[in-house]
């Protein structure tokens, strides 16, 4: 039954990632003008005899449906086309940035679950008291704040007045660390980054956390766990919160786009040299393909985190309609 | 308790209502209070706020940074409204058929919210912007080609669960047609939920604007408040009002319209009704 489960999502995965080729190729036909017309642009010599071996080149003057599924075919390839800027395949260039950007994401989600796993129980344990209200008024500020804005606010404190942290970059320019020494260094520079990331994530997981545990704490199991004789504290940790925590699994995977949206920005900010830092050079340098492609690969990697957090669902509460 | 007074008992409601109509006042009538417009240099660069004539202080071009943040909040406040008003038009009426009619209308529906639901919606939003060139025009199609999904959801849910009732029964009965039930008879009652959610979406659009203006995918011939954080990046260090002012006003409006979504989610609850 799993196992068809996990077929079903699998495929479902498939098409999604399709989809989103599908878009990518109809979004290059939004542009005004063809990719011959912006190359030319940018050689600032365009002629029609050498615009049209460009189109020869690339394939443009080929019936749409034909280049349609030529534009599949690549991808599919792993071919993302060739930076306007760099003249460098798109997809070594992202290659090159996407495990930053993996690193920052992996902190801040685990930052955020941690904690806000952390602190969703301490509220849940009291409901209505201060620490209560206090983990649902940060929340409410994080959800209005701009993570850039954020990111700034922290650059400004933490980086500059109070010096604490590195607030640039990955880590020392110059300095080439190996070993040990290296990771301490990028442990330093990720702090900034990683927690502005982390601050909204970590707000709506306590909320949801804290949300789930009332829930559970009211179903008959927990009852019988009392009666048993356990302690609060034992029923607290092994009844309520583990089964509590089978929601939040969902959750992950649902505000995994979100997370991805957010570290286009946060990146910006801290000069962290991932792929979201490599997206608003792309805006800024009209790089049209490597904007697409990082669109694409982000996509289908939210995608595949997706299709894990579901079967680690079915996994986790086996009485899931699987369907 | 009518509506009107359980909506506005709340504190943290009617605080968001009057700081919601206090923006917009000063969006609607930043033209008439100001003499000059936004772009026009009053004085030296990076003047502390408190400067004589210049309540907030100058920018990194010497511009008046009390016109700047005014003029600001008309571009939040025209790109939230009207991305929500498309984002709400098109969710509604596809979720309204969806969830009526059910079938492969709804299937197909349901598929692309999915899809929306899990692409990164921000990098798409990033990508649409930067190929339709960044304007007004691409700013607000972009949010609402992003966020009518949502309402599609919502709206098709409340069909789906009305469109059984008794009182669609009877209309049907009466020889009603399919149009006029879903436009007179089920929209009527499926409005509360989409009141609420459209609030938090005009709030959800702002920050939204502001990020895009902040990568410099804002409209380049108007002040915004994003735009006016990215452009002044690199002043950041020696005047701070130029980040954190504009950066203030995003989430006082976005906290206000909060506000304003969370007292109408309370007062429209149908469950805490008696």
């Amino acid at each position: 039954m799993r196992l068809r489960y996990i077929a079903m999502r699998l495929v479902k995965t498939v098409l999604v990632a399709v989809a989103v080729v599908l878009l990518s190729f109809f979004l290059i036909r939004v542009v005004p003008g063809d990719a011959a017309t912006v190359m030319a642009g940018q050689s600032g010599y365009a002629d029609e005899q050498y615009m049209n071996s460009l189109r020869a080149e690339y394939g443009l003057d080929q019936p749409l449906p034909v280049q349609l599924w030529k534009y599949v075919r690549n991808v599919a390839q792993g071919d993302l086309g060739t930076s306007y800027v760099r003249r460098q395949p798109v997809a070594t260039v992202i290659m090159e940035r996407l495990p930053n950007t993996l690193l920052l994401n992996a902190f801040a989600l685990v930052v955020a679950a941690a904690g806000g796993i952390f602190l969703g129980a301490a509220a849940a344990r009291r409901p209505g008291s201060l620490g209560d209200s206090a983990v649902t008024v940060l929340a409410m500020l994080f959800y209005a704040v701009p993570q850039f804005w954020l990111g700034l606010i922290m650059v400004l404190v933490f980086g500059v007045w109070l010096a604490w942290v590195p607030p640039f970059g990955i880590e020392t320019m110059g300095a080439d660390y190996t070993g040990l020494a290296r990771l301490g260094d990028v442990a330093q520079h990720i702090i900034l980054p990683g927690m502005t990331l982390a601050l909204y994530f970590l707000a709506s997981y306590a909320r949801l956390t804290r949300a789930s545990m009332l829930e559970v704490a009211d179903q008959d199991f927990v009852k019988t766990a009392r009666a048993k004789g356990l302690t609060e504290r034992r029923v607290a940790r092994r009844h309520i919160l583990r089964n509590a925590l089978i929601p939040l699994i969902t959750y992950a995977g649902l505000q995994a786009s979100i997370l991805v949206g957010g570290s286009v920005l946060v990146e910006n900010v801290f000069s962290w040299p991932g792929i979201g830092t490599l997206a608003s050079e792309a805006v800024k340098a009209r790089d049209n393909p490597v904007l697409l492609g990082i669109f694409i690969v982000t996509a289908i990697l939210v995608c595949l985190f997706n299709l894990i957090t579901d079967i680690a669902y079915s996994i986790a509460d086996p009485r899931v309609e699987l369907g | 308790m009518g509506f009107v007074r359980r909506f506005l008992s709340r504190p943290t409601t009617f605080a968001g209502l009057v700081v919601f109509f206090l923006v917009v006042a000063i969006a609607l009538g930043a033209p008439m209070i100001f003499a000059h417009g936004p772009f026009s240099i009053v004085g030296m660069p990076l003047l502390a706020p408190g400067a004589p004539g210049l309540l907030a202080g100058s920018d990194v071009l010497g511009r008046d940074m009390v016109v700047g943040l005014a003029y600001g909040a008309r571009i939040s406040l025209l790109v939230g409204i009207t991305s929500t008003c498309c984002a709400v038009g098109v969710g509604v009426l596809l979720g309204a058929f969806a969830g009526y009619y059910g079938g492969w209308v709804d299937d197909l529906l349901m598929r692309v919210t999915e899809f929306f639901q899990i692409i990164p919606s921000f990098v798409l939003l990033m990508v649409l912007v930067a190929f339709l060139q960044p304007s007004l025009g691409s700013t607000v199609i972009g949010i609402a080609l992003v966020t009518w999904p949502q309402v599609a959801r919502v709206v098709r849910g409340e069909f789906l669960t009305l469109r059984g009732r008794e009182f669609v029964q009877a209309a049907r009965v009466l020889g009603m047609r399919d149009g006029a039930i879903i436009f007179t008879q089920i929209l009527p009652n499926a409005l509360p939920p989409i009141v609420v959610i459209s609030s938090m979406m005009v709030a959800n659009a702002i920050l939204t604007e502001s990020a895009l203006a902040f990568l410099g995918l804002g409209d380049p011939n108007l002040t915004s408040w994003g735009s006016m954080i990215g452009d002044s990046r690199s002043a950041m260090w020696v005047a701070w009002w130029t980040t954190v002012l504009p950066g203030a006003c995003i989430m006082i409006t976005v906290l206000a319209l909060n506000f304003i979504g969370d007292g109408l989610n309370e007062a429209l609850n149908p469950r805490r009704r008696h």
